[in-house]
C-alpha cells in the first residue's frame, strides 16, 4: 500500500519513517514519545485521527504491507508504539461498551444470546437509507468506506486459525473458506468487492482511498486487528466475527437494493448478493459452532465472546451513525472528496 | 487422551437450527422434483423455514426480522 499522508504528529513520524525505508534507530524510537504524546493529547482515541492512522499503518505492515515497511513488520520499537495504542484502545473498549449479562456458557445459549444482542440493532439504518434514498455519490462513498475491511475481508479473523481447537476452529475455518471463495480466487469476497468497485468506477487498488475516511472507519478495522492478533483476545475476535456475520443479511440485501436502484448492474450488486446467501448461512455456524463451541471449550472466554461482539456493533454503529449524520444533511461522509470518475455512473 | 475416530463415512448431515433455517453440510443433494440439482454455489447452504425469504429455497436471514419461532 502507498504511504497516506500523516494526520497529525505521531502518523507524520511513523509516515516520514516509511518514506525513508524504516529510517535511523533514532527515528524509530521518536515514534513512541509522539504515541504517548498524541495519547495523552486525545479526546477520544476510538475517533483521533493520528492515532487511528498510526495504527491502521502499524497493522497494515503484518497485512499486505506498506510502501518502505518490509524490514519494519517485527520491528521493536515500532511494536512499542503499537502495543501503547493497543491499550488505549483495548482500554476505552472496555470502559464504553456495555456488555450484555453473560449467559449460560454452553452453545445454544451463547448463540441465543447473540442473536437477541445483534437483533437489538438501534439507531439510524444506514442500509435502509442506502436502498431508499442513497445518491449514487453516496453510494460511491458507501464502497470507498467499506473497502478498508472489503478488500482484506475475513483477513483479520483468519490470525484466530491456530489459537482455536475443535468444534470452534473447524466452525471458523468453515466460514473463512466460503469468504475465500472456496479454492476460487474470483468468487473471494475481496475479489468480488473490487469487481464492485470497479463497476462503480473506483481503483480497487488497496489503500487508493485511505486518505478520504475517517478516523472511525480506520478503528472498526484496527478493533479486528488487535483482537485478531492477540491470542489473549481470541474469544473478543471469534464474538465479533459472528455479531458481524449476524448483522449482514439484511442489510446487505438493502445495499444489493440501492444499488439496482441506482442503475447498477450485477458487477455492483453481486458483492451484496452474495452476502445475503452467505451470511444467513454463516450467521448459523458462527453463533452455535464458532462462538458456542469455544465457550463450551473455554468457558472462562464467555465474557471475551460477548465483549468482542458488543465492540464491533458499537464502533459500527458510531461509524454508521456518522455517514448517515453527514448524508442525511447533505455532507460527504469522508475526509476529502473522491476524484470525478472517467466512466461516471451506472 | 485422545477420542475414538467417528465419522470417517461421511453421509453428509442437516442441522435443524433453532428459530432458523436447515443447514445442509457434507455430501447430500439437493433436487427439484425432476430431479435436476438446485444451482448451489456454496459446500453448506441454509434452507428456509419460515417461507419469508427472497431466495426461496435459500435462507436469506429474513427469519430474524419476522420473529419465526421452531418451537
Amino acid at each position: 500500500m502507498r504511504i497516506p499522508d500523516a494526520r497529525g504528529p505521531a502518523s507524520a513520524q511513523l509516515t516520514a519513517l516509511l518514506a525513508d525505508s524504516g529510517g535511523t534507530l533514532e527515528d524509530r524510537t521518536a515514534l513512541r514519545p509522539a504515541v504517548d504524546a498524541a495519547i495523552a493529547d486525545a479526546a477520544d482515541v476510538v475517533r483521533d485521527d493520528d492515532l487511528q492512522l498510526t495504527l491502521f499503518l502499524l497493522y497494515e505492515l503484518a497485512y499486505g504491507g506498506v510502501d518502505g515497511g518490509d524490514s519494519l513488520e517485527w520491528d521493536p520499537a515500532l511494536l512499542d508504539a503499537r502495543a501503547v495504542i493497543e491499550r488505549a484502545l483495548e482500554t476505552a473498549l472496555r470502559a464504553r461498551v456495555s456488555v450484555p449479562p453473560p449467559p449460560s456458557p454452553d452453545a445454544e445459549s451463547v448463540a441465543a444470546a447473540l442473536f437477541a444482542l445483534t437483533g437489538e440493532d438501534a439507531g439510524p439504518s444506514l442500509a435502509r437509507y442506502v436502498a431508499k434514498k442513497a445518491t449514487e455519490e453516496q453510494f460511491r462513498e458507501l464502497l470507498v468506506l467499506r473497502s478498508v475491511y472489503a478488500l482484506k475481508e475475513a483477513d483479520p479473523q483468519s490470525w484466530a486459525i491456530p489459537r482455536l481447537h475443535g468444534r470452534a476452529k473447524a466452525a471458523l475455518v468453515e466460514v473463512l473458506a466460503d469468504e475465500y471463495g472456496d479454492g476460487r480466487p474470483h468468487r473471494m469476497h475481496s475479489a468480488i468487492f473490487a469487481g464492485a468497485m470497479a463497476g462503480a468506477g473506483l481503483d480497487s487498488r488497496y489503500g487508493t482511498y485511505l486518505d478520504a475516511v475517517p478516523a472511525l472507519t480506520l478503528a472498526s478495522v484496527n478493533v479486528m486487528s488487535l483482537f485478531g492478533l492477540h491470542r489473549r483476545l481470541r474469544g473478543a475476535s471469534v464474538g465479533l466475527f459472528a455479531a458481524y456475520e449476524m448483522t449482514s443479511s439484511l442489510p446487505n440485501r438493502q445495499y444489493g437494493n440501492g444499488a439496482r436502484r441506482l442503475g447498477y448492474g450485477e458487477d455492483v450488486t453481486w458483492y451484496f448478493d452474495e452476502h445475503v446467501e452467505a451470511d444467513a448461512v454463516h450467521e448459523q455456524i458462527a453463533a452455535r459452532d464458532l462462538a458456542g463451541g469455544l465457550v463450551e471449550a473455554e468457558p472462562e472466554l464467555l465474557g471475551d465472546v460477548l465483549f468482542g461482539a458488543a465492540a464491533g456493533l458499537t464502533v459500527d454503529g458510531w461509524s454508521g451513525g456518522d455517514v448517515h449524520a453527514a448524508w442525511t444533511s447533505g455532507r460527504s461522509a469522508l475526509r476529502r472528496a473522491l476524484p470525478a470518475v472517467a466512466a461516471a455512473g451506472p | 487422551m485422545t477420542a475414538p475416530n467417528l465419522g470417517r463415512r461421511d453421509d453428509g448431515e442437516i442441522i435443524a437450527c433453532p428459530d432458523g433455517p436447515f443447514l445442509v453440510r457434507g455430501p447430500v443433494e439437493i433436487l427439484l422434483p425432476d430431479g435436476t440439482p438446485l444451482p448451489r454455489t456454496r459446500r453448506t447452504v441454509a434452507l428456509c423455514r419460515c417461507g419469508l425469504s427472497t431466495i426461496k429455497p435459500y435462507c436469506d436471514g429474513t427469519h430474524k426480522a419476522s420473529g419465526f419461532r421452531t418451537t
